[in-house]
């Protein structure tokens, strides 16, 4: 059918791997806050570990991102995006914790 | 929150009474819409302006529009600025003619009014009338969202002006930094005008941006591959990324500022807990990637101006493309060079100061490419490359003013002084209008059908040109001497005869001004003398000079084949211009509709009654714009056909001329 | 151009949908950025709670993770109501598009609760800067949920009137663009909002 080919090869199995893995990323952060078994830093560290992966899990099977698939701008405007998130988010916490360490430290 | 019926709108507080040079500007701005609104009734004309415009969804027409709004709000701004120039001029140990606040306003709504909704809409119309013709196009991708975007942009500069009616403008400058701008010391109306009327035409931009941006990468005509394109379409490429990526930066640092105003939030207050010095870092995200999508635009218009009136293929053709694409993604990462002095580290300052150097590179590549070109060039001297080419001595000064601020010591001597007004006027002023204005007389005939009278538009560049030198260069020395930016007196006599010659610069820039209004009327006058049957008044290389002009609707009845950069060039050095095919295909074009109409209207109200905290008819419109988008969303059936036939008609018409005028 | 009664009016041509949808991922880039930018600012202003409560004192991990369940799996409905659009069957896509409504939904309710409780409790969004940026950061996303279902209402409405057809499913196709971004955004929230500020 004509539209099943226009939607990218999505399948139940695609949605339900995506949903498990979602939910096991989703616990394992959660269940390190609970429960404070780790360090502040390394709880962050797999909080924020956990959450890219999750992203990309989300990205791959349910937005059904592939190098392949994705037509080609589409990635491309994705890459930029992230390219100028980290610029803007790095950037702004560089420069801001800067000065609050300038002035309070 | 505010639960009046009326809001905070009181007849006291509305009305310009606080000073009679504002109640004549009230009246001057009143006077004006009657007179528009008056001429229409009279001429009968407002079915025509209805049907044939407002509601269009032709990519020309939306153009058309925008760029007469740019130049309304064109000759509105430089009220200002020469009321600015006037007061300084003046103001030496005294108050000058102008009180404190009105003077404030006057900056403020200046530079407002110059970038938002004078560059902006002047860069937006342009690229929408010629860019799909440049790319072998029919149309934009969006025609209904372009319809969209023009009324938002319209909707804001509205808002603009009524501000000089009802209530009053901002005084916190255009760049709105608070705590000023907080509602600790601005508690009245004008911040909440410059907010909200950003805040709409922002959206509009960013909009059209997605629309260029479809438009150039999905409706390019066969052959027409991304490396063919003329430099006008690469930089709007450019600048319409910048335009997607950077402007949510503005919408937030606005809205978070608008939250702090209305909900008492802690954003940038000074007390509870706010920081301040975040607005700056969030408003200079949006603010330098600004100052290129009000350049890039100007860029490519040089490079085809310069390339047809040299009869040159571009020199360094990829070396420009490769050049603005690095301008795109470079100048997101140098905007702490506006807060400098704000304090940051020497780590911070050094990073973000080498950045800016190195974003000079890409530029003076570019500069050396128009150089190469006009090099041996066979060169006509029409007014479009008398712009481009007092464009490019002057902007190499204010490059270089750039480079000199982009050291962090020397910026901080010249912070906020009167040199760098003198530097980014020079960037703004021979950089991007210029630019625009080249662009207006270049492209004035594919549009109208007509050309532009040369002997008043030299006049005007000259007018403009010396007005500019006599009025910045005086600036630069007065920053040396001290001056700081936005100072409505001052007590140093020294600095007086640079304010005067700065005066008289920006009188010779009203000259310049007239020029351009007496060139519009006599050319109008004389349209039959200065029509252009070919549609091809320059011997043009690319696409855009293959439509008829004025351009049918569907601007090219068969899609060109493309094989080269310089398209149209090509296509007449192998006889391929001009070729009829023995039948003409049906053609798909957008119904006209006033919902864009409607939702800028929507928005005007939206922000109006934000302004005054009328909240339930700012909700009422909010939700009336969403169901109309939702209404809208209904239609499928957006388009209708113009049959092989009708074009046929209208290509005999076109090929009749063609032959008369002998080119055929 | 003259005006052209519906009788005469056409569908846009194929390629079209295409460019829509193209146009509708650059939207979401565009507001990609928006967030980023909330992020950061929250991130800047986390520690300024000028003496007022912080994270700890008022976020609840039971109360994120239920509506981080709901949300997820709003995520998977709607992706069942994708495979029937695939499969053409109309009842399905109705079906699983109210499940995703009412998951949304529920969402939404847990997170007015919640915000209602901390206004109540003198923490609302104007207590210090720290709130200020949760609640903006916070409510933006929840915006962006509600404009969902709404899209979501219209498009139940459409599927009604007017069946599969191309351009219907390639509104869904775009709504589903949507939901599955605001997941995305979601995660960032409990990563960076909820659970380092349970653990402060
Ligand atoms: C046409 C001739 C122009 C003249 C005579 C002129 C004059 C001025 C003057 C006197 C100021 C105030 C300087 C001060 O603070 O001491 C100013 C500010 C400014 N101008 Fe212009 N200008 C002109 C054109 C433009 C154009 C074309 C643009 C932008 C495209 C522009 C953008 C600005 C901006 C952004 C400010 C800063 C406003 C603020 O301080 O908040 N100007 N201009
Ligand atoms: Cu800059």
């Amino acid at each position: 059918m004509k539209r099943a080919k226009a939607a990218g090869g999505r399948t139940l199995g695609s949605y339900l791997t995506g949903y498990v893995l979602a939910l096991v990323l989703t616990a394992v952060p959660f269940g390190i806050a609970a429960t404070g078994a780790l360090s502040m830093q390394s709880a962050l560290i797999a909080i924020g570990a956990s959450a890219i992966v999750q992203v990309l899990v989300h990205l791959r099977y349910f937005l059904h991102l592939g190098l392949r698939s994705t037509p080609q701008e589409r990635l491309l405007a994705i890459a930029f995006t992230a390219v100028l998130i980290l610029i803007m988010i790095g950037g702004s916490l560089w420069i801001m914790l800067n000065l609050y360490y300038r002035m309070w430290a | 929150m505010d639960m009046r019926i009326l809001g905070r709108l009181t007849a006291a507080d509305a009305l310009p009474f606080y000073s009679w040079v504002a109640v004549g500007g009230a009246v001057v701005t009143v006077l004006g819409l009657l007179t528009i609104v008056g001429a229409i009734t009279f001429l009968r004309k407002w079915r025509y302006v209805w049907t044939e415009w407002m509601t269009s969804l032709d990519h020309k027409r939306i153009g058309i529009m925008y760029v007469m709004l740019a130049l309304v709000m064109l000759v509105r701004g430089f009220v200002d600025a020469i009321m600015m120039r006037a007061q300084q001029a003046v103001a030496l140990n005294s108050t000058g003619y102008l009180p404190p606040e009105h003077f404030d306003q006057i900056f403020s709504s200046h530079g407002t009014i110059m970038i938002f909704f004078m560059a902006m809409p002047f860069l937006t119309g342009l690229i929408n009338i010629i860019v799909p013709q440049q790319i072998g196009a029919r149309d934009v991708a969006f025609p209904f969202m372009n319809s969209v975007s023009l009324w938002l942009t319209a909707a804001g500069a509205g808002l603009v002006l009524i501000s000089l009616v009802v209530g009053r403008f901002s005084t916190a400058g255009w760049t709105g930094y608070p705590p000023y701008s907080g509602a600790e010391y601005n508690p009245g109306v004008g911040v909440d005008y410059w907010i909200w009327a950003i805040q709409v035409s922002g959206i509009g931009t960013t909009l059209s941006g997605i629309n260029f941006i479809v438009t150039i990468l999905k409706r390019r005509a066969p052959g027409m591959k991304l490396m063919r394109m003329p430099l006008f379409c690469w930089t709007t490429l450019a600048t319409s990324i910048l335009m997607i990526f950077a402007f949510p930066a503005l919408t937030v640092t606005t809205a978070l500022l608008a939250l702090d105003r209305i909900f008492d939030m802690h954003f940038f207050t000074n007390a509870g807990g706010g920081n301040l010095m975040n607005y700056i870092n969030l408003f200079w995200i949006w603010g330098h990637p600004e100052v290129y999508i009000l350049i890039l635009p100007a860029f490519g218009i040089y490079s085809s101006v310069v390339s047809t009136f040299a009869a040159k293929r571009l020199f360094g053709y990829k070396s420009l493309v490769y050049a603005t694409m690095a301008i795109a993604l470079l100048s997101f990462t140098v905007w702490l060079h506006h807060f400098f002095t704000m304090g940051a580290g020497a780590g911070v300052n050094a990073f973000f100061g080498i950045a800016t150097m190195v974003i000079a590179v890409p530029t003076g590549v570019k500069v050396f490419d128009w150089l190469m070109t006009l090099f041996r060039g066979r060169i006509t001297f029409h007014p479009s490359m008398l712009w481009a080419l007092g464009f490019i001595v002057t902007f190499v000064i204010g490059g270089m003013t750039g480079v000199l601020l982009a050291l962090p010591p020397a910026d901080y001597l010249m912070h906020n002084s009167t040199f760098l007004v003198a530097h980014f006027h020079n960037m703004l002023i021979p950089g991007a209008l210029f630019g625009y204005l080249a662009g207006y007389m270049f492209w004035f005939p594919k549009a109208f059908g007509f050309t532009l009278d040369e002997r008043w538009g030299k006049g005007a560049f000259w007018c403009w040109i010396i007005g500019f030198y006599l009025a910045f260069m005086p600036l630069y020395v007065l920053g040396f001497m001290g001056m700081a930016r936005r100072m409505e007196r001052y007590e140093i006599s020294a600095w007086q005869p640079f304010l005067l010659i700065a005066a008289l610069g920006a009188v010779v820039i009203l000259a310049g001004i007239t020029c351009l209004v007496i060139q519009l009327v006599v050319s109008i006058r004389k349209r039959n003398e200065k029509r252009d049957l070919t549609g091809d008044p320059w011997d043009g290389r690319t696409l855009e000079w293959l439509t008829s002009s004025p351009p049918a609707p569907y601007n090219f009845a068969v899609l060109p084949q493309v094989r080269d950069i310089d398209a149209l060039h090509d296509m007449k050095r192998h006889g391929s211009v001009y070729v009829r095919p023995k039948q003409y295909e049906d053609i798909l074009l957008p119904i006209n509709t006033g919902a864009g109409v409607l939702i800028g209207g929507l928005a005007f109200v939206f922000g109006f009654s934000a302004v005054w905290h009328i909240w339930w008819v700012a909700a009422a419109a909010l939700l009336a714009i969403l169901a109309t988008a939702a209404a809208r969303s209904f239609r499928d059936k957006t388009e209708f056909c113009l049959t092989g036939s009708k074009v046929q008609e209208i290509e005999n018409r076109h090929f009749r001329d063609l032959a008369r005028e002998g080119v055929l | 151009m003259s005006p052209v009664g519906d009788d005469t009016a056409l569908l846009p041509h194929d390629e079209a949908y295409d460019e829509r949808a193209f146009g509708f991922w650059l939207y979401l880039m565009s507001d990609a950025i928006i967030f980023a930018l909330l992020f950061a600012t929250y991130q800047i202003m986390a520690g300024d709670i000028a003496g007022g409560p912080q994270g700890s004192d008022l976020f609840s991990l039971p109360h994120t993770f239920g509506e981080t369940l709901l949300l997820l799996t709003s995520s998977l409905t709607f992706g069942l109501a994708s495979l029937a659009l695939d499969a053409g069957n109309r009842r399905r896509v109705l079906a699983w598009l109210g499940v995703t409504f009412v998951l949304g939904l529920g969402f939404l309710a847990m997170e007015i609760h919640e915000f209602h409780g901390m206004i109540t409790r003198g923490a609302g969004p104007d207590r210090s800067g720290f709130l200020s940026a949760f609640f903006t950061l916070v409510s933006t996303h929840g915006l962006h949920v509600s404009a969902g279902l709404v899209f979501i209402l219209v498009m139940t409405v459409q599927v009604v009137v007017k069946g599969l057809s191309r351009p219907v499913s390639s509104r869904l196709e775009r709504l589903g663009l949507f939901w599955h971004f605001l997941d995305i955004v979601w995660i960032g929230i409990f990563s960076v909002v909820y659970l380092p500020g349970i653990l402060r």
